[in-house]
């Protein structure tokens, strides 16, 4: 059983990285793999509530999050920094996260097998 | 782990970010338009210096020749396509896209 990491750095809806970043985890849901997501710099944004893409054409992905964990990515990082940065708190985001430091974020993926950017 | 960015340091943080979060003695590569942030006298070269007590810098001779980037900051060292490629036979990796 690998532990696999990915790490999303991209604000939503204007790349596909974000979008692209949730459907790998959520392929790789279907493999006995340990699950981690990241969410640093503007990926922060990806998680906040409320985000509604009706007016821009794209489906959008914030019904997704909440089934993170039914597909095994149980661990949920963001990044302190990148968050208070962008003026965030904890109870912006869509579901339950753990806010860790530089140093936390950097052990955690010290700790990986493989990391996937997105 | 090594750490691998292509993103120029003037236009995007992920060079910032990823000295931030990068573990002691964990090396770092600048590949793509990341390699303007090794040119000596620029904005970056403090940034870079700083990284540099904890990590080694490189940075991919290809992208500095293509960008004519010569005068590098003392420290960072050049590697070709195969240095690059022993590096990533050596570490795992993390991608700043």
């Amino acid at each position: 059983m690998a532990k696999i990491m990915f790490v999303n750095r991209n604000a939503p809806h204007g790349t596909i990285y974000a979008w692209e970043g949730l459907e790998v985890i959520l392929i790789f849901g279907a493999y006995e793999n340990e699950l981690a997501a990241v969410y640093m710099d503007d990926g922060v944004f990806c998680l906040k509530k409320g985000q509604d893409t009706s007016g821009i054409g794209i489906k959008g992905f914030i019904k997704t999050l909440p089934v993170l964990e039914d597909y095994g990515c149980e661990k949920i990082y963001v990044d302190k920094e990148s968050m208070e940065k962008r003026g965030l708190t904890p109870d912006d985001f869509a579901i339950p996260v753990e806010v860790m430091d530089s140093a936390g974020i950097g052990k955690a993926m010290a700790e990986q097998d493989v990391i996937l950017p997105f | 782990m090594l750490h691998i960015v292509n993103k120029s340091p003037y236009m995007k943080g992920s060079l910032e970010s990823c000295i931030r979060v990068a573990q002691k003695d964990d090396p770092i590569l600048l590949i793509e338009d990341a390699v303007l942030g090794a040119a000596a006298g620029g904005g970056i070269e403090s940034l870079i210096q700083g990284a540099m007590k904890d990590h080694q810098i490189y940075a991919l001779g290809a992208d500095l020749m293509a960008r004519a980037i010569d005068g590098l900051i003392p420290g960072v060292k050049v590697v070709d396509y195969g240095g690059f490629v022993e590096l990533v036979e050596q570490h795992r990796t993390m991608t700043w896209l």
